[in-house]
C-alpha cells in the first residue's frame, strides 16, 4: 500500500537532510507507528506521502500512485485516498461539526444527497452524533480531535495519516482517540501514525518503526517505543 | 463543480473584505466609466467628421470693388479667378455668391438674432467664390495660389477651422484614454491585492481544500469569481455613471453648441459601449485574478 525505495529529503534551507536514505513498505490494513525525538522526519515522512513535498531521491508510492513522479493534476486524486489529522485538528472555526465534515466533501464535488447520508454516518462512528450542531469552540481537544478523524475518514481513504494526533491531549483522552484509530484500521484501512508518546506505542504493540536523524534505525513487526529508555 | 459552493464562498469573501471590494468597484467604474467615454467621444468625432467633411468648402472672398462693381462675375480679374479655380485639378465645383445673395444669407442665419440683421447691411458684404474640393484636406493648395491675386480680398478655409475644432475633440479623447488607463491600472492593482488578501484569510480553508484533494478549480475558482463578479458590477456602475453624465452635464454642453456636436443617444451607450465595457472587464479581472493566483498563492 505505501513503499518508499531509498528515500532521501534534503530541504533547501538545511544541510542535514531531513530523510536518509529510507526504505519502508507497508502492507494494507496495517497499522504502523512512525516514532523518533522532535527533528528525526517523521513529519518529513508523512509530507512525502501526500505529495506536499517531493523527495530528492527514491521512489515514494501510495496505493497504484507514483506519488514523486505524477504530474501536478493528479495530485488532488491521490490526497483523496488519504485522509489525514495533525495534532492541531485544523478544523474552521467558524463552521459546524457537521459543516466541518461536509466540507472535506463539498469541496472535491460530492453530490449533497450523499453528503446529508454519510456525515451522520460518520460522526456517530467517532462518537460525535449528539453534537453535529455544535461549534468546534464549544467542543473539548478530544472531541475536536475526532471532528478531524471524522472529516479524515468521511470520504473512507485507503490510508489515514496521523501526525502526532495525541500531542496535545491528556493521556485519558489520547487513549479514546487510539481506541478509534484502531477501529479506523479494522475496517481495512491503513493508519500510519507519527507520534513520540511511549505509552500509547508500548500498550498498542503494533508495527513500529524508529527514525532518528532520518534514518531507519529499527522496523519491529510488534514493538514497543524503546528497549532501556 | 457544486455552484451553491462557490457561490457561498465568492459571496462570503466579497463580504469579509468589504471596504476593499467598494474600492475595487469603484476604481473599475471609474476607470471603465472613462473608457466608455472615451469610446463615445471616438464615435461622436467620427461621426462629426463624415458629415461636416461633406460641406467643407474654401471660400473666396473678393474685394470691395469687384463686390460693387461685378454682379456676375464677368469681368476682370473676377472672371480669370473663377475659370482658373473651375480649371484646378483639386476642384469639383465653383459657385459664385454676389453681395445680395450673402445678404439674403446672412439673414437666414441670424434669424434668431433681428438686431444683428437690422445692423448689417448688403454693401457691407462681400461677393464670394464656394469652392468645392474633392478632397478637403487639400484645401491649402487654394490659399496658397488664390490667397494674394488681385481682386481677392481674403480666403477662408472651413478645414483650417475645423481641424482645430477636430484637434480639441482628439486631444480629449485622448485624455480620457489616458485617466482611463491609469485608473485602470490601479484597478489591477486594487484586484491583485484584494484577492492576496482574500487567499491570506482563507488560508486555513484553502489548506484543508488541498489536504482533502479538492481540485485547482475548487481552490482558486471562489477568488477568481471574486475578483470577475467585482468587475461585473464596476462595468454596470460606470455604465450606469455614463448615463448619468449624459444627462446631467453632456445634453446640455451639446445642446449649447447649438447642433455642432450631435447628440449622446442612450443607445450608444447600451450598445455596444455597454458590452464592450462588460467584456473588457471581465477579461481584465479573470486575468488578472488567474496570474495573481499563479504569482503569489500556492496551490
Ligand atoms: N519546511 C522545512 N524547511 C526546512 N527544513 C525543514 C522543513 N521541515 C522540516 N525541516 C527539517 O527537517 C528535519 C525533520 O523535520 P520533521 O520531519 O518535521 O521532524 P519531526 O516531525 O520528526 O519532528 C528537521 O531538522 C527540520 O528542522
Ligand atoms: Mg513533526
Amino acid at each position: 500500500m505505501i513503499q518508499l525505495e531509498s528515500v532521501s529529503k534534503a530541504y533547501k534551507t538545511s544541510t542535514r537532510p531531513a530523510l536518509d536514505d529510507v526504505t519502508v513498505d507497508v502492507d494494507k490494513g496495517e497499522f504502523v507507528f512512525l516514532i523518533g525525538p522532535s527533528g528525526s522526519g517523521k513529519s518529513t515522512f508523512l509530507r512525502l506521502l501526500l505529495r506536499e513535498e517531493v523527495p530528492s531521491k527514491g521512489r515514494v508510492s501510495v496505493s497504484n500512485f507514483d506519488v514523486a513522479k505524477m504530474p501536478r493534476r493528479r495530485v488532488p486524486r491521490l490526497r483523496q485516498t488519504i485522509g489525514c489529522v495533525f495534532q492541531d485538528f485544523r478544523l474552521l472555526n467558524n463552521k459546524t461539526v457537521s459543516e466541518n465534515v461536509a466540507f472535506a466533501l463539498e469541496v472535491i464535488g460530492k453530490p449533497k444527497h450523499t453528503i446529508t447520508k454519510v456525515v451522520p454516518e460518520v460522526l456517530e462512528l467517532v462518537g460525535l452524533d449528539g453534537k453535529a450542531d455544535r461549534m468546534p469552540h464549544e467542543l473539548s481537544g478530544g472531541e475536536q480531535q475526532r471532528v478531524a478523524m471524522a472529516r479524515a475518514f468521511v470520504n473512507r481513504p485507503l490510508v489515514l495519516l496521523a501526525d502526532e494526533p495525541t500531542g496535545n491531549l491528556d493521556p485519558d483522552t489520547s487513549q479514546d482517540i487510539m481506541l478509534l484509530l484502531e477501529r479506523i484500521n479494522r475496517t481495512g484501512t491503513t493508519v500510519l501514525m507519527a507520534t513520540h508518546d511511549h505509552s500509547i506505542v508500548d500498550s498498542m504493540r503494533r508495527r513500529v518503526v524508529e527514525l532518528d536523524n532520518g534514518k531507519v534505525i529499527r522496523d519491529d513487526r510488534r514493538g514497543v517505543y524503546g528497549v532501556g529508555r | 463543480m457544486r455552484a451553491s459552493f462557490v457561490f457561498s464562498e465568492v459571496v462570503t469573501g466579497l463580504r469579509r473584505n468589504v471596504t476593499m471590494t467598494i474600492a475595487m468597484i469603484l476604481t473599475t467604474a471609474i476607470s471603465l466609466g472613462m473608457f466608455g467615454g472615451g469610446l463615445l467621444l471616438v464615435r461622436t468625432i467620427d461621426k462629426m467628421q463624415a458629415s461636416y467633411l461633406d460641406d467643407v468648402e474654401v471660400t473666396v472672398y473678393l474685394t470691395q470693388d469687384i463686390s460693387a462693381n461685378d454682379q456676375n462675375c464677368t469681368a476682370e480679374p473676377c472672371s480669370t479667378i473663377r475659370s482658373s479655380l473651375e480649371n484646378n485639378q483639386a476642384v469639383e465645383s465653383v459657385v459664385f455668391e454676389d453681395r445680395d445673395e450673402a445678404y439674403e444669407r446672412f439673414q437666414r442665419i441670424f434669424e434668431g438674432q433681428p438686431e444683428l440683421v437690422e445692423l448689417a447691411r448688403p454693401e457691407s458684404l462681400p461677393a464670394s467664390l464656394h469652392v468645392k474640393l474633392f478632397d478637403p484636406e487639400r484645401s491649402d493648395v487654394i490659399v496658397q495660389e488664390f490667397g494674394d491675386q488681385p481682386g481677392v480680398a481674403n480666403v477662408d478655409d472651413q478645414n483650417k477651422f475645423l481641424d482645430r475644432f477636430f484637434d480639441l475633440l482628439n486631444s480629449g479623447r485622448d485624455g480620457t484614454f489616458i485617466v482611463a488607463a491609469i485608473a485602470a491600472l490601479a484597478a489591477v492593482l486594487l484586484i491583485a491585492n484584494t484577492i492576496q488578501v482574500s487567499a491570506y484569510t482563507r488560508r486555513t480553508e484553502v489548506g484543508i481544500m488541498r489536504l482533502v484533494g479538492a481540485t485547482r478549480w475548487y481552490t482558486q475558482l471562489p477568488f477568481l469569481l471574486e475578483a470577475v463578479v467585482a468587475g461585473v458590477i464596476g462595468a454596470a456602475l460606470g455604465v450606469v455613471g455614463l448615463v448619468g453624465v449624459k444627462y446631467i452635464a453632456l445634453d446640455r454642453i451639446f445642446e449649447a453648441t447649438g447642433g455642432a456636436i450631435p447628440n449622446i443617444e442612450i443607445v450608444d451607450i447600451l450598445f455596444p459601449v455597454a458590452p464592450v465595457l462588460l467584456g473588457v472587464s471581465i477579461l481584465i479581472s479573470a486575468v488578472t485574478g488567474y496570474v495573481t493566483l499563479r504569482a503569489y498563492v500556492r496551490t
